[in-house]
């Protein structure tokens, strides 16, 4: 059967909140879901903290996260904190 | 009086993490993550950013300046509350003033003339270890520093300084947060302890510890295997030097010693005070409120102050005021009483009161002499104070500087308080800080105040610079048929012609007489027709100095040339030591020894070659043979080129069937290598290519036809033009092989060349197993210069692989024209006895320095293979198939 993955744009402004409508999508996404960061420039300490819950929870429901247009700032800083292994990363 | 710890921990052993629960390992860990987090989001940040939140932080810790600082004093009941007002001032406003134009993100330093950028990387988490002595305005300036910088910091105070230390963090971070900084980025352990210390000293995500302390916590901080800034106790010396400025000189050291008591770690501890003015001193301090302790006085402070087993200040005395020092020991002393003056004999266990007093009392000590007052200082900074601060009053600069010689200290204070001197910014240029380096004499790791710069990883982005290159060739070079007739045009009273008998026999001698200037007096030195040996070259000196020469003439091959230029540098300059100055070197511009510049003589030298392949006429290299050594000595400079170069090809008229083709073959060696060398330049390839076309064309016919003038004289101009190139660009592999196998077996240099010669193009032109580094070319390019070599030659081929094969080809022909053997065993020598060889050929040619310009780096074992290639034959030469890929 093929995959359905999720789609969703995250605004920088609410990563959080985009985060958690995002969580709330991962049990219909059928194992993928993709955000797009496109439009996030630089991410904070909360934004870091739904990541890792989302991630945590992405890997209870065995959905792989995909995060598309991470800009290379934010990139690092996933990098610094550990998470970015936990992400799949697309142009 | 109350008992501090802050010299406690000097006995105190490393700390052992061993005994933290798991709760308390899970609240440090839950420190560090959010630390780490903060560090990573700042990563984001840009320079306004971070200027804009330091901004704020400092206006806010000069507002709460006196609220720290009464907190610092009512919690650790040491130092003085004006004085820390002011440490907290300066810990925020003149720290300000010096970091707030530095740029510390993104790019910090441009270098554009070393082509090198200087970019800054934040550390990441710091674990900061902050003072009893000097809580408040450690936080301040650390904190400042860490948001400049953007690391986030995990502060451990001193206990007995936490709550001054934790509101002092709470102000800094609650400053930062409300102006952007990152959730996170200051935390404070509560109730810190040392395990907890030593856990997060050895923690995997904490970067950098930075502990202000006592030597223990410094040391448990280098010993944790972290990257750390460790910076602790001093024992500050000064000399007060008779020709000071006596009045300015005791209100220093009074502010500097009483300046929050003494708890600057800077401040001044023993004074060494010149006989000639040491009563009025001790009268100028007492005017001032010290009081001068008699000898008994002084034996029942030092009893009181240090504790008798350790030899070290006793805590209790640490940070309080002199008239409450005195009244604990039992001196009577004036209520206004500032400091307690305590004359000392000597600086050691014996004398207690040399080591570091961390408060209002200062160790006084009679020097009868400049040295003794220097011996004494040194003693001082010996006992306890290496790497961190020392003092001097003097107008004398020869004292100045003697006493900055002899004293290990980052800080050498002059004319200027010690303590508040050393904190930078107030009484010198130096950077403000909290925080000493006190270098490796303290067990350190800089000497530096320490400041934005120690607390950020500095990136260099090296572009790739373009080296200056050179072409350098004499300024007159005279050629063609009788070229020699140019010697009238150079006056001399006195010439000396170097050359050997057979040209003197065969007439060459008198030809060039006849052209010397009239009235010139000559004189013919006739050297031994072989390598020059020291014994000939003093000879000539000799000559050279009798006659009073000023013109050499070098008429002859490379040896005769080689030996006249090694005249002139030992005739010009006598000292010049030719074993010396021919150390080996890897570029001629980086090289340990320099050519004398200095001359006692002047003399012209005008080259005349005889023969067409060494160059020698145009080259800065000379080689000669010391027999006492037992062997040559190779000498390269351009001092050593002739002034002038003549190259007329009457005089190879004559050369011998065999000379012509060895020579030739060596001029054409020499112009195929500089073509490839990794020195080439635009300037050498134009003569390297120009000297091949003329050998392909023109050696045959000179071999076969000596008396075709035009070959002999374009075979005459291609030595020449040869040696332009390779004088600048240097050889190559070729010559190292040839140089150890011709010495060893007798083989005359230019066959020896000859036979090494199509092996080594094939094999400079195939993909090297070991890349030479060369910043002159971009990638690999040998190949594609043979192939243009082949091209220039017209010899065919559609591809770089089939040019390099076709010219392989066509060197081998033409080795077969002028009758080369065509392997080394065809010169009778068996493969056993070259197989004993090979071993020392290869140390030998590895030795050379010839390889070190050839494109390809040679590997010993490829070497080997060489050798044994020219031993099998020419036919064996052949360019790898590899090329084939590398070329498309």
């Amino acid at each position: 059967m093929p995959m359905i993955p999720v789609f969703l744009n995250i605004d920088e402004e609410r990563v959080v909140l985009d985060l958690q409508e995002a969580r709330g999508n991962l049990d219909c996404s059928q194992g993928e879901a993709v955000l797009d960061f496109s439009s996030v420039r630089r991410i904070d300490s909360n934004a870091l903290q739904a990541m890792e819950g989302f991630a945590r929870i992405a890997d209870e429901k065995a959905v792989k996260i995909v995060l598309r247009g991470v800009n290379v700032d934010v990139y690092k800083v996933l990098k610094l904190v550990k998470l970015a292994h936990r992400f799949t990363f697309v142009n | 009086m109350i008992a501090s710890e802050a010299v406690k921990e000097r006995v105190q052993i490393p700390l052992n993490p061993e005994s933290l629960s798991a709760e308390r390992i899970g609240y440090l860990d839950g420190l560090v993550h959010q630390a780490r987090t903060a560090a990573a989001v700042f990563t984001q940040f840009n320079q306004e950013d971070v200027d804009r939140i330091v901004k704020a932080m400092v206006l806010a810790g000069l507002e709460q300046a006196q609220h720290l600082a009464r907190l610092a004093v009512e919690e650790t009941k040491l130092g003085v509350m004006e004085d820390k007002v002011i440490k907290n001032m300066v810990a925020s406003e003149f720290v300000y003033n010096y970091v707030k134009d530095k740029r510390t993100v993104g790019i910090i330093r441009n270098l554009p003339e070393r082509n090198l950028v200087e970019m800054a990387e934040p550390i990441g988490v710091l674990f900061s270890l902050t003072p009893i002595t000097n809580p408040t305005s450690t936080v301040l300036f650390k904190c400042i520093m860490a948001i400049k910088t953007r690391n986030a910091v995990v502060f451990s105070p001193h206990p007995k300084a936490w709550h001054c230390c934790a509101e002092a963090v709470r102000i800094m971070y609650e400053t930062a947060l409300k102006h952007g900084a990152p959730e996170g980025v200051f935390t404070c352990l509560e109730s810190p302890t040392l395990p907890d210390n030593a856990y997060l000293m050895k923690h995997k995500d904490v970067g950098l510890i930075d502990a202000t302390g006592g030597p223990g916590m410094v040391k448990a901080a280098y010993s944790s295997g972290k990257p750390a800034l460790g910076v602790g106790p001093g024992n500050t010396p000064v000399y007060l030097e008779k020709t000071a400025d006596l009045n300015t000189a005791v209100v220093d050291i009074i502010i500097s010693k009483t300046f929050d008591n003494g708890t600057i770690c800077a401040s001044e501890q023993t004074v060494v005070i010149d006989d000639e003015i040491y009563d009025e001193v001790l009268k100028k301090f007492a005017d001032l409120g010290a009081h001068i302790c008699s000898g008994k006085e002084t034996k029942l402070l030092e009893r009181a102050v240090i504790d008798p087993q350790t030899g070290f200040m006793q805590p209790m005395a640490v940070g309080q005021k002199a008239t409450d020092i005195a009244r604990f020991v039992g001196l009577s002393v004036k209520s206004s009483t500032k400091l307690l003056i305590a004359p000392i004999q000597g600086v050691g266990r014996e004398h207690p009161l040399s080591v570091e007093k961390l408060f209002p009392v200062l160790a006084v000590y009679r020097a009868k002499s400049v040295g003794e007052a220097l011996r004494v200082c040194v003693d001082v900074n010996h006992a306890g104070g290496l790497g961190h601060t020392a003092v001097i009053f003097s107008r004398n600069e020869d004292v100045i500087r003697k006493f900055g010689n002899v004293i290990n200290a980052g800080r050498i204070i002059v004319n200027s308080p010690g303590s508040v001197g050393a904190l930078g910014s107030v009484y010198n240029d130096l950077a403000p800080t909290f925080s000493f380096g006190c270098g490796t004499g303290g067990g350190n790791s800089t000497t530096d105040n320490v400041n934005v710069f120690h607390y950020l990883n500095v990136k260099r982005v090296a572009r790739r610079t373009q080296n200056h290159m050179w072409f350098r060739v004499p300024n007159q070079i005279y050629f063609n048929m009788n070229a020699v007739e140019n010697l009238r045009q150079f006056p001399s009273l006195s010439t000396i012609i170097v050359t050997n008998p057979s040209l003197e026999r065969i007439g060459h001698v008198d030809i060039v007489r006849r052209h010397i200037c009239p009235k010139t007096h000559v004189h013919v030195q006739v050297i031994p027709d072989a390598e020059p040996e020291v014994k000939v070259i003093l000879q000539g000196v000799e000559a050279l100095n009798f006659y009073k020469a000023d013109q050499i003439i070098a008429l002859g091959g490379g040896s005769v040339i080689d030996a006249a230029k090694i005249m002139k540098l030992k005739y010009e300059s006598p000292e010049a030591d030719l074993e010396y100055l021919a150390a080996p070197f890897l570029d001629l511009r980086k090289r340990v020894i320099q050519y004398p510049t200095e001359k006692t003589n002047r003399a012209r030298l005008i080259a005349i070659s005889t023969t067409s392949g060494t160059g020698s006429e145009i080259t800065p290299f000379a080689v000669l043979i010391d027999k006492d050594l037992g062997r040559k000595v190779t000498l390269a400079d351009y001092s050593l080129t002739p002034d002038v170069a003549i190259v007329d090809p009457q005089f190879v008229m004559s050369m011998p069937k065999s000379l012509t083709a060895d020579t030739g073959v060596d001029c054409l060696t020499h112009a195929l290598e500089a073509g490839v060398s990794t020195f080439a330049s635009a300037y050498t390839d134009s003569n390297a290519m120009q000297a091949i076309r003329l050998v392909f064309k023109y050696l045959p016919i000179a071999y076969k036809h000596p008396n075709d003038e035009e070959a002999r004289c374009m075979m005459h101009n291609a030595a020449c033009i040869a040696a332009m190139a390779f004088s600048n660009a240097s050889v190559g592999l070729n010559h190292a092989l040839a140089h150890a196998f011709g010495a060893r077996f007798g083989v005359a240099h230019g066959r020896a060349n000859a036979l090494m010669l199509p092996h080594v193009i094939a094999y400079n032109a195939s993909v090297p197993t070991k890349f030479m580094p060369s910043p002159y070319t971009k990638g690999y390019v040998a190949h594609k210069k043979y192939a243009t070599v082949a091209d220039l030659l017209g010899l065919g081929g559609h591809s770089v692989d089939e040019k390099v094969k076709n010219l392989i080809a066509a060197t081998a022909q033409l080795l077969d024209e002028l009758e080369f053997p065509q392997s080394i065993a065809e010169l009778g020598i068996s493969k056993k006895e070259f197989e004993q060889a090979v071993p020392d050929l290869v140390k030998i040619a590895v030795d050379d320095p010839s390889w070190r310009s050839n494109p390809r780096m040679p590997l010993m074992s490829e070497m080997a293979e060489l050798f044994w290639k020219a031993y099998e034959g020419r036919g064996t030469a052949k360019a790898a198939d590899s090329l084939q890929e590398q070329t498309k």
